[in-house]
């Protein structure tokens, strides 16, 4: 175990309790993009570079762009079901 | 020491349980499986490691040394591609959730009935 | 259809994690406790196939030869997946009885974003698209292959949207271009691996000549069938794309009475 995976590993685990406590999914989507990186970090040092261009790639391209549309539709729905309450609906 | 790979990926898999368990907003539920799911790719990762070995890039390396496992790395790989596919299936529902139930609250979900 | 029943609270679901969780940890030590030490390996099949796959396939990124030739058979069931799924998150988000899409240009703007952002993501755009094609092509040469380039040259069409407007998006990439690309990568390995059953008398076999390690057409059909992945992931996670940002930027439910 070299002291690279050690310090890998390390992050990794405060990087995925992190992700746990966080409540705003705004700020949840940031961290997990960040989680993402310290993945990597953990399969460069595992010594598999094929895996760690897919996280690369899947963490900050594939994910966020569906995460960030999808808390964009939900506030809009949140205003139009507001304004129909507030309409008296 | 040697254990460590092991412990974070079963501590990776209890934490991110419990924020499934825990959320009050169901786009954090779905993100906290995707710490779950990240716990099995350290598991399988650490299963196929190979001491002092190197990666299994061949292309101007001796044909001696060592290598690390390339078939536990293949199925990391296509996992974490269908993991954001999955994700997405999943960030669907909660948007036709919020149509249906008007709240993201996972406590106040209930089945529909006619 | 009403919403009928009670609801599972918060607390309910605390105590149950209170009372199975450690329970869960402790079962996870215990039997992660009998693996061989980190490090240690034991497994056969790894070795054999760092051993074969240089001399049989003349392919020098092993990863690559494992999914695309060795294990083709569990590739083309992922791949299916991945249809599936995407398949699934376009009938979720279509457009319902109640909705019409908009077309009103002001909403898609990226009216927040600044200069830089927009000339940042013009710049990067051919760049993305000729990274995707080297990874794409160059998968059983180095680190690459059909999943992560396909992702990359997917990236393309959607950095256009932070450059300027979503509808140039659409425009570029209408949706039957889109889910053409992806039906033809889909079928292509499929038909890929008829070749290897009309040629070698086993579906998925690698019929054509393994060439010299090294060299672009080199391994055999993997550069064929990194090609086919690659499209087809390029096509599913553009329909997925599309479809989530169609419901956050054009599609709203219609006013009932006023509009």
């Amino acid at each position: 175990m070299t002291v690279v995976q050690i310090i890998a590993l390390a992050a990794v685990a405060v990087g995925g309790g992190a992700v746990a406590l966080v409540r705003d999914p705004l700020r949840l989507t940031l961290l997990l993009g960040i989680y993402g990186m310290t993945l990597v970090f953990l399969f460069f040092s595992f010594q598999a570079p094929d895996v760690a261009l897919s996280e690369i790639v899947v963490g900050s391209i594939g994910l966020p762009v569906i995460v960030l549309a999808t808390l964009r539709k939900l506030a809009d729905q949140e205003r139009a079901h507001e304004t129909d309450r507030d309409a008296g609906d | 020491m040697s254990f460590l790979p092991y412990a974070v990926a079963a501590w990776l898999f209890v934490v991110g349980l419990w924020g499934v368990v825990a959320s009050r907003h169901m786009v954090r539920t779905v993100l906290c499986l995707t710490v779950i799911q990240s716990a099995t790719y350290v598991l399988l990762l650490a299963v196929g490691y190979r001491s002092g070995a190197q990666a299994p890039v061949v292309a101007d390396i001796p044909p001696v040394t060592p290598l690390v496992d390339p078939v536990m790395q293949v199925l990391v790989l296509t996992d974490i591609v269908i993991e954001a596919t999955v994700t997405a299936v999943l960030l669907a529902l909660v948007i036709q959730a919020h149509k249906r139930f008007g709240s993201v609250d996972p406590s106040d979900l209930r089945p529909l009935r006619d | 259809m009403r919403p009928t029943g009670t609801p599972v609270t918060r607390r309910a679901r605390l105590t149950l994690f209170a009372l199975a969780g450690p329970g869960l940890a402790a079962v996870l030590v215990i039997g992660l406790r009998g693996l061989p030490a980190f490090g240690d390996y034991h497994a056969v099949y790894g070795l054999v196939v760092t051993g074969v796959a240089l001399s049989m396939r003349h392919a020098t990124d092993l990863v690559t030869a494992v999914n695309f030739d060795l294990r083709a058979f569990d590739t083309l069931g992922e791949e299916y997946i991945l249809f599936a799924s995407v398949l699934g998150v376009t009938l979720l988000l279509r457009v319902m009885r109640e909705e019409d899409e908009e077309y009103s240009v002001a909403r898609h703007d990226m009216y927040g974003s600044s200069d830089a952002v927009r000339m940042l993501a013009l710049l990067l755009v051919p760049l993305m698209v000729a990274l995707g094609i080297y990874l794409v092509i160059h998968g059983q040469l180095t680190p690459g292959g059909g999943f992560q380039g396909g992702i990359v040259l997917a990236a393309a069409p959607a950095a256009i949207m932070l450059a300027g407007r979503y509808v140039e998006v659409k425009a570029l990439a209408p949706t039957w271009a889109v889910e053409a690309t992806e039906a033809i990568g889909a079928a292509g390995y499929a038909l890929l691996g008829l070749g290897g059953l009309v040629f070698a008398s086993v579906y998925l076999r690698n019929f054509l000549p393994a060439g010299n390690a090294g060299q672009l057409l080199s391994a055999g059909f993997m550069p064929l069938n990194s090609i086919a992945v690659g499209l087809e992931v390029m096509g599913a996670f553009l329909v997925a794309w599309t479809a989530f940002l169609d419901q956050a930027l054009l599609i709203r439910r219609r006013r009932r009475g006023n509009q």
